[in-house]
């Protein structure tokens, strides 16, 4: 009957994660998916301290299970309540860090436990749980110093040849534990554990304090793993599906911020090696990758900005798109975000171009910015939509003297947080000058008539 | 070859949990705004917290004298806990302000 109840307690914690995840990745339901998969591991803890029976005897040492579950809430509680929300990523990490720790503590009190009761598939759940798990702690708590700006990035030449070297080490050794048939020695076991913690520092130590929320979701879906194989050890149904879930949706989690980030896992993960951030910058400039947003995205994020300045330019002109773009922004102004319009002197390449065309569609002129007004609110601006303007926000007018619009005054969207560039192709503008604003990491691009772009803005903004 | 059929023999119910498990982590994250990264990245985070229940089992099995086992399940337990409720405190206080952000802006405009 408890077994039973308790396998049903599972069974519903399990659902709870996997709607709870689902929630999450929806904005309007994200929090509410926060506390579904809460009340699931509240439930599903509940359940093992009262209804688990091991061999039919009630769990031992409860006293002291509920006194370390206190004092791991009251740490818990107070480091997240206290933490500012500029440093909510580094205190993830360390959360992440905590759970790589319990992972790898349970490998190593279980493996002399599984010594008696040999089988392959145990022990190597086992050595996976602490292997994966203590490079998850040692990994997290670096990432955790350098987000801090205690730890500096530190590389040396073959490094990553070094980190596969320690990683064959671990592979050999867990190999020479499973052949040995249980009459292997401690001594191997912990040299696994050390050679783990050392690789977990050598892992994270050369990437870029920039990457570290990649790296971070990363060692994220490596704790899920460790937590599977903790599950598969005691066939426990909702640590498996909560580990694996969680592993294969931090691994897409990774893959989807580095997309985001324009850059490859590899680029990120080994991009770091041997200074070659100048030949990065170089190649971009000669063979330019831009990256494109989804429509659907474009809408998310202006539709939760606090800030959002529109850049209007010919494009908007030639799509006779004034109208929609005013909708657009009483849309966006009715969901409390503040909405300004930059102007550019020679935007739509006649003074006050954009002034006359915008004013038809009634736009205020209270949120119309001059050049200079528009320049110091970028900074302070989360998303810029740029609609058809090209030249008049090309940073080489800034920083290149050999542009033909060098020196001239332009827009600094850059300083802005995200970028939106709306243009019908990636051809250059009037001056028929390539613009090394689409290719920055900030800048993202969606191609198309501007009217059209608009009006599925305007409606997916609606469906918000 | 034959200890690897007969392991999936075995545990064949596993092995299918496993890999519909995989799939569903892929269908629920792979359509999510980027906006959500951060947030989703903490709630993924607490949820593999639930690696405290085996933190507890082997407290629970240990027996009373066993001080080195006690004190090792007694800290994996704190730090499981920690990653827990921390994890998901801490995802809570991400998606209030995402929600509050939003709010506190339009109250002005209606005050205007």
């Amino acid at each position: 009957m408890q077994a039973s109840i308790l396998a049903l307690c599972y069974l519903i914690g399990s659902v709870s994660f996997i709607i709870g995840l689902k929630m999450l990745s929806h904005p309007a339901t994200a929090r509410r998916g926060n506390l579904v998969s809460a009340a699931g591991m509240g439930m599903a803890i509940l359940a093992t301290l009262f209804l688990y029976r091991p061999g039919g005897e009630a769990l031992h040492n409860l006293v002291w299970i509920v006194a370390a579950i206190i004092t791991g809430s009251g740490i818990g509680l107070t480091a997240a309540k206290r933490v500012k929300m500029t440093a909510m990523p580094e205190m993830v990490s360390m959360f992440n860090g905590m759970g790589g720790l319990c992972a790898a503590l349970i490998s190593i009190v279980e493996l002399g436990r599984v010594a008696q009761d040999h089988s392959d598939m145990h022990v190597l759940s086992i050595l996976a749980g602490m292997v994966i798990g203590s490079v998850s702690f040692t990994g997290s708590m670096i990432a955790y110093g350098k987000l801090q700006g205690k730890i500096k990035d530190h590389s040396f030449k073959g490094q990553h040849l070094v980190n596969l070297f320690v990683l064959a080490l671990i592979v050999i050794a867990g190999a020479i534990i499973i052949y040995s048939e249980g009459a292997f020695s401690g001594t191997i076991f912990y040299a696994i554990l050390g050679l783990s913690v050392v690789y977990g520092i050598l892992f994270v130590l050369p990437i870029g304090g920039a990457d570290m929320p990649v790296v971070i979701s990363l060692l994220n879906s490596f704790t899920g793993i460790a937590t599977a194989c903790a599950g598969f050890l005691y066939n426990n149904q909702v640590m498996l599906t909560g580990g694996i879930l969680v592993g294969s949706a931090g691994a897409i989690l990774t893959i989807l911020m580095c997309k985001a980030m324009n850059r490859s896992l590899m680029n990120v993960l080994i991009g770091s090696f041997g200074g070659t951030v100048t030949g990065v910058a170089q190649a971009n400039s000669e063979h330019g990758a831009s990256k494109e947003i989804s429509l659907s995205d474009a809408a998310m994020v202006m539709g939760y900005a606090q800030k959002v300045m529109i850049v209007p330019g010919y494009g908007l002109a030639v799509a006779q798109a004034q109208h929609v773009c005013y909708e657009l922004g009483k849309l966006l102004q009715n969901k409390g975000v503040t909405v300004k319009y930059a102007i550019h002197p020679v935007a739509g390449r006649m003074p006050g171009h954009m002034n006359v065309l915008l004013a038809e569609a009634d736009v205020s002129y209270d949120d119309l910015l001059e050049l200079e007004t528009a320049n110091e609110e970028f900074g302070t601006t989360d998303v810029v939509l740029i609609l058809g303007a090209n030249d008049v926000v090309n940073p080489a007018a800034l920083d290149d003297p050999s542009s033909p619009i060098f020196g001239m005054p332009i827009l600094e969207v850059g300083k802005a947080k995200l970028v939106i560039v709306n243009k019908r192709s990636m051809r250059p503008g009037y001056a028929g000058i390539e613009n090394e604003l689409f290719f920055k990491p900030n800048t993202s691009m969606v191609f198309g008539d501007a009217k059209s772009v608009l009006h599925e803005l305007v409606n997916l903004v609606k469906e918000l | 070859m034959e200890t690897l059929l007969s392991f999936i023999h075995n545990n064949l119910e596993l092995i299918y949990v496993v890999i519909l498990s995989v799939f569903l982590g892929i269908e629920v994250i792979s359509r999510v705004p980027s906006v959500l990264h951060t947030p989703l990245m903490s709630g993924a985070n607490a949820i593999h917290g639930v690696i405290i229940i085996g933190s507890i089992i082997v407290m629970g099995e240990a027996a009373a004298d066993n001080y080195v086992v006690l004190m090792l399940g007694f800290i994996a337990v704190v730090v499981g806990t920690i990653n827990v409720v921390g994890g998901f405190v801490v995802t809570d206080r991400m998606l209030e302000m995402f929600k509050s952000g939003k709010e506190k802006p339009s109250k002005q405009t209606k005050a205007k």
